[in-house]
């Protein structure tokens, strides 16, 4: 039980897939226009991520590996069509907001991420609460995109109205440049506050230190923690080199700069 | 012949589909480097959605309509896509070996670009004929590839620039394709 609430915490806030792993962007963008268009987008994400996390590592040992790509994508695809159809017949207004992006969730990264990921190699169980807490994840920062770029250029939330009736709305940010804005902004508190994220911090410049080679087209989740793992070892190498040369350079004072450059070998 | 070329002109400038419809974020952002290789995946784009538009129409109006399959386009939509890439790639390995050179990695990638699957359900959606949806896919294209090379040439500029730290990497980028995106508001007044 102890694995499934792990896999929670790190959906929602460890690697969020929105705001720390930087995948299904296409979404996050379209979508938020309000709240309540974002929150139905995270849930149809959600259960579409639940299902097919579901199946898959159900099926995890029966699919031959050299085929399991085509294999997800159609898994993945049956329950989007399903998901469609529910919301079509049961929430006829959600389905006008969200129009062609409920079929587009096939290519949303997360889920085939996720698939790829963790679904593939991990028991049913785990992989339930893996698909909720990414999903949920994806839902809390969709809504709240959404929230903040309802605020800002219409003046309600959720559909009511909270500002003043003299506040005018900034309508740039319910168009299309406004998404751009609001998650530009958000990322830059990420990298302010030093926050996790697959974008922030001096990643280094030559494409090839990346796992993925810094193309997001290909990316299938997996590599961000990969990634993640090869700066981190960089960042080790650079302080380990700075307290060697320190220590080299305080050669004349050893007993003043010897511990720090012992603390700095430890780290790596 | 009017309403194509004003088909044309709305998908790939007014209503383009990375800066106003959000399709194709991923490699937008990915791929946009470095002029060279944003054009490379712009070409290779152009020619997957076109081909991909054109067969997906076909397989919608004279398989799925007639046996009233029509709930299943997704599947049926992704599956194709998926296969259509690998035969390009085959096809054009053998007979057209420069280009397949020239188009390299890129092909591949473009399964999970979103803005293929995007414009066959579009056409769908629309429903249009044979002809205009291979206009709206070429036009689509076109627009993905002009937006995509204009923020890598932008993107070549950044690099020399002396930005604050807090907004380097994709901060700067999402301002940048904001403002690309303002820009291309402008073109709403055309048609």
């Amino acid at each position: 039980m102890n694995k499934c609430t792990e896999r929670l915490y790190n959906g929602l806030v460890k690697e969020n897939p929105t705001l720390v792993l930087m995948l299904g962007m296409c979404p996050t963008l379209a979508v938020t226009t309000s709240a309540i268009n974002g929150l139905g987008m995270g849930l149809s994400t959600t259960a579409v991520l639940v299902m097919s996390n579901l199946m898959i590592s159900a099926l995890r040992k029966i699919i031959p590996d050299k085929v399991r790509m085509p294999a997800f994508i159609v898994i993945v695809a049956s329950f989007v069509t399903i998901v469609e159809l529910l919301v079509k017949g049961f929430l006829p207004s959600l389905n006008d907001s969200l129009g062609i992006y409920i079929p587009l969730i096939v290519v949303n990264c997360i889920i085939l991420g996720r698939a790829e990921a963790y679904a593939s190699k991990n028991p049913v169980l785990p992989s339930i609460f893996d698909g909720i807490g990414m999903g949920l994840g994806f839902t809390c920062s969709l809504t709240m995109i959404g929230l903040i770029r309802e605020i800002i250029g219409a003046g309600t939330a959720f559909g009511a109205q909270i500002l003043p009736d003299g506040y005018e709305p900034f309508s740039i940010f319910v168009m299309a440049p406004g998404a751009f804005f609001v998650l530009a902004i958000l990322t830059a508190i990420q990298n302010k506050l030093k926050l996790k994220s697959a974008t922030n911090g001096d990643a280094p410049k030559g494409a090839e230190v990346l796992a993925c080679g810094g193309n997001c087209a290909e990316c299938v989740g997996e590599t961000c923690a990969k990634n993640r793992t090869i700066l981190e070892q960089k960042r080790d190498e650079a302080e380990a080199k700075k307290a060697d040369a320190k220590a080299s350079a305080a050669k004349a004072f050893p007993e003043n700069a010897d511990p720090k450059a012992k603390e700095g070998g430890d780290k790596s | 012949m009017k309403e194509m070329i004003l088909l044309l002109v709305s998908t790939a400038l007014v209503n383009n589909v990375v800066l106003s419809q959000f399709l194709g974020i991923c490699p937008f952002l990915g791929v946009s480097k470095k002029t060279k290789t944003a054009v490379g995946m712009g070409s290779a784009v152009i020619f997957v959605v076109t081909v991909a538009s054109a067969v997906a129409s076909l397989i919608y109006n004279f398989i799925l309509v007639p046996t009233e399959l029509e709930y299943m386009k997704t599947i049926v939509f992704i599956a194709v896509i998926a296969a259509l890439v690998q035969l390009v790639e085959m096809i054009l390995k053998k007979f057209i070996p420069s280009l397949y050179k020239a188009l390299g990695v890129y092909l591949p990638l473009i399964t999970t670009n979103c803005c293929v699957l995007g414009v066959a359900l579009l056409n769908v959606q629309n429903s249009y004929n044979f002809l205009e949806s291979v206009i709206n896919g070429l036009g689509t294209s076109i627009g993905f590839c002009i937006s995509i090379v204009l923020m890598s040439g932008i993107r070549e500029r950044i690099e020399e620039n002396d930005i604050p730290h807090v907004l380097k990497g994709s901060p700067i980028l999402l301002i940048t394709a904001g403002l690309m995106a303002i820009a291309f508001c402008g073109f709403a007044g055309l048609i």
